[in-house]
């Protein structure tokens, strides 16, 4: 039964997605939008095929995506610990929350021109103006798990003698890992946008923002453009699900679906 | 002769579920009249809920007929207000009490709103708490604010599903008795479904019994305690054992040893 | 005298902090690196100037209204939808991908089709809406059975049961929509003015990089980092207000989404 509702319901949305492109068609063809900006679909999607057949674009699709998963990986390595010492210890998060507050809302492609200038246009830079974006969500999802944290979980494990490192370890993480991982679905989506705005703007770094950069300036190109434009809303999308899939398989006991 | 406000004829519901069309409630007829405070008594899961939601036109019935002084009921009839188990989800947590009560009185005019909302809130005891907001109050209080409020609709009739189930036997003896003051003054017609066979002789002008599902009426019991009663006094008297060994014996599917008022 | 000794442990490492910062880049004396003091310095000619007028105005001006109009749409549409297991079945794959395409990658295609100097609100919009649209469906979702039911109960018509009841359920889902939002705006309104714009703050950042005036980039960024910090403050004291009826609403533990 939830099986064949499942499949109906993919089947809906499907017919949603056709139906999203048959409209972009029909815009494209009648000239309601100018065709030769919004390419038709019928003329995107086999582009798309096309580019990913294509080597120069998947050096640059795998360029973004690496840097991406980089950010994440080095954002989760930071922003964990950091998120499980600052919910823990109050004095500390008193006073490096002014920091913080100061820090979080600078938008990190706002540093893009100073980065670049300051240092070059290598990948490290992307990486790590996209770890700086990108750290927050897990940051603040990891140190309000702790805040959530029942203390009658905290009680019981003490009461068994577990000590005040065993209890972050073996009580406060787990019952942050689901917290965690909404913050990582969120990093991802900062840290692919950050990465990509990087290329956009700058001449030398090969990658997705760079390749779309170029198509878009040579006029004809308009689909490479948007069929690139949907592989990396593709990308997205896909991440989002196997994070969300994660979810669900590793954390169902967390009905409340662990923060946003 | 008082006038019928409930008319229930050769009533059924038929869900369609995963194992089949399932049968909650068949063949149920009944009336209530103006004025009068109707229990419906039944075991758990005997389509109690359902009867109520069809009576109430959140569901249309599968067979027969429902109507509300004469008109046949299709849709939630306008002057009908329904009071639920759940009263921390059944009331609007962003709302305070006074505007929780005032909340089905759009279209009337402000003060008059108030005023309603006002002597609601006084008729349940509560005329203190309108600026408060529904959380900051005891799970019997919040029901006295569902119940002020369906007051303050001045329905014809009077749905209570479970009203008095979610709170603890003190407040339920409390709001048993506060419900009984209003209706005496109030003069309003209720129908109360319950599954407490203590709660419906103590409440009832009659109790209606109900089989297991699909429920049909089983048999319908006058109840004679007067307009005044008393929990311990009531409770304590013979007429009222009686009536309580009585409805058990009907819930349980004990043969009567003398004929069932009709 | 608790409060006095929070509130000094709060701003003893933000001063310090500053005072370390501002002796390390005097003692290294590098020019990527200006001390908070020149910093300062250019802030003041910069935000005191026709600049402000020029440059802030016009940019964030423009960011706020693709941000308000966002939200009106998204929030129209998301209650509209949401209530329709129907529709969202149909269209909820679609609005997800949509959402998923990094917002930076829109301003090429904006940038070509609508022209580098007037592109910038559109793609803030077509950035922005779908945080708000996909949080005020989850909203709108959550209505539970029993408010359902009493507002069937009580007859109410069409807008009075979305405006009364399904918009006040959804709020608070609502606001964290809109925070994301913001911060998306954000990173919109800058890189869409890195790109290409005669004016904005984004514009006035690719001026001080050709220049290499260091401490003016620094200043600029400051500013932004300011200015996201004021919006967001007031985009929280609006939640407040408007969730004042919520009974432990901690808005610290929605405001995870602010990265960028």
């Amino acid at each position: 039964m939830t099986g064949q509702r499942t499949g109906s319901r993919a089947a809906a949305g499907l017919v949603g997605l056709v139906g999203f492109f048959l409209v972009w068609e029909v815009a494209s063809r009648t000239g309601l939008v100018p065709a030769y900006y919004l390419r038709p679909p019928s003329v995107v999607l086999p582009t798309v095929v096309r580019l990913l057949g294509d080597t120069g674009f998947l050096r640059a699709l795998v360029a973004t995506v690496f840097a991406t998963l980089i950010a994440v990986a080095v954002a989760v390595a930071v922003a964990v610990p950091a998120g499980l010492l600052l919910g823990s210890v109050t004095w500390v998060r008193r006073a490096v929350m002014t920091l913080v507050e100061f820090l979080r809302p600078i938008p990190s492609v706002a540093l893009i021109p100073l980065a670049l200038l300051t240092f070059g246009t290598g990948p490290d830079t992307k990486i790590t103006l996209a770890v700086y974006g990108g750290l927050w969500p897990i940051l603040f999802n990891t140190m309000y798990a702790l805040d959530e944290l029942d203390p009658l979980h905290v009680e019981t494990a003490r009461a068994f003698g577990v000590g005040r490192l065993g209890v972050l370890g073996r009580v406060a993480l787990p019952s942050a890992a689901p917290f965690v991982l909404t913050g990582i679905r969120l990093t991802f989506a900062i840290s692919l946008a950050v990465v990509v705005s990087v290329e956009l703007f700058s001449g030398g770094t090969i990658g997705l923002g760079q390749f779309i950069l170029e198509a878009s300036s040579g006029a004809s190109q308009m689909d490479e453009v948007l069929a690139a434009t949907v592989l990396a809303g593709l990308i997205g999308y896909g991440a989002n699900a196997g994070l969300e899939r994660l979810n669900n398989r590793f954390f169902a006991w967390n009905a409340r679906g662990g923060g946003r | 002769m008082t006038p019928t406000m409930l008319q229930v004829t050769d009533l059924g519901h038929t869900y369609q579920s995963k194992d089949g069309p399932y049968d909650a409630i068949d063949a149920l007829g009944f009336t209530v009249a103006a004025g009068e405070l109707v229990c419906v008594v039944g075991p758990s899961g005997c389509g109690k809920s359902t009867l109520l939601r069809t009576v109430a036109g959140l569901i249309r019935p599968s067979r027969g007929s429902v109507s509300l002084h004469g008109t046949p009921v299709d849709g939630v009839p306008e002057d009908l207000a329904v009071v639920f188990q759940d009263y921390s989800r059944s009331l609007f947590p962003w709302l305070t009490v006074q505007r929780n009560v005032e909340f089905p009185l759009r279209g009337l005019p402000r003060a008059e709103r108030a005023a309603r909302a006002a002597e609601a809130l006084a008729a349940v005891g509560l005329e203190r708490a309108g600026r408060k907001y529904p959380w900051q109050l005891s799970g019997g209080m919040q029901q006295r604010v569902a119940i002020a409020r369906a007051l303050a609709y001045r329905p014809a009739l009077l749905l209570m599903d479970e009203p008095f189930a979610s709170v603890d036997a003190q407040t339920r003896f409390e709001l048993e008795d506060l419900l009984l003051r209003v209706r005496r003054e109030q003069d309003t017609t209720i129908l109360l479904v319950t599954h407490d066979i203590d709660e419906s002789v103590y409440l009832g002008d009659r109790v209606l019994v109900l089989s297991k599902s699909p429920a049909s009426v089983v048999a319908q019991l006058p109840v004679d305690l007067g307009e005044h009663r008393d929990q311990i006094t009531t409770r304590a008297s013979d007429e009222f054992v009686e009536l309580r060994a009585k409805v058990a014996g009907l819930l349980q599917g004990v043969p009567q040893t003398e004929p069932v008022a009709p | 005298m608790n409060l006095l000794k929070g509130t000094a442990q709060r701003w003893v490492v933000f001063v310090v902090a500053v005072a370390l910062w501002e002796l390390v880049t005097r003692a290294a004396d590098d020019v990527f690196f200006p001390p908070p003091t020149t910093i300062a310095e250019a802030a003041g000619q910069i935000w005191f100037s026709p600049l402000f007028g020029e440059h802030v105005v016009p940019g964030v001006g423009r960011m706020l209204l693709g941000w308000a109009l966002s939200g009106v749409i998204g929030v129209a549409l998301g209650i509209l939808l949401g209530r329709s297991r129907t529709a969202m079945a149909y269209l909820g794959p679609t609005f997800n991908f949509m959402r998923s395409i990094p917002p930076p990658l829109l301003v090429p295609f904006f940038a070509a089709t609508i022209g580098v100097t007037s592109m910038q609100l559109p793609t803030i919009v077509f950035g922005a809406v779908w945080p708000v649209l996909l949080n005020t469906v989850d909203g709108a979702r959550a209505v539970d059975d029993t408010k359902v039911d009493t507002a069937r109960a009580f007859r109410l018509s069409g807008p009075q049961w979305l405006l009364g009841v399904v918009l006040p359920s959804a709020l608070p889902k609502v606001f964290a929509g809109l925070r994301l939002s913001l911060s998306i705006s954000l990173i919109l309104m800058v890189v869409s003015e890195l790109v290409g714009s005669i004016n904005g703050i984004g514009n006035q950042l690719v001026q001080a990089q050709r220049d290499y005036d260091l401490p003016t980039m620094w200043a600029w960024i400051v500013l932004l980092g300011v200015l996201g910090y004021l919006f967001n403050t007031l985009l929280l004291l609006a939640e407040l207000r408007a969730l004042a009826w919520q009974p432990r609403h901690s808005p610290e533990a929605q405001s995870l989404a602010t990265g960028g």
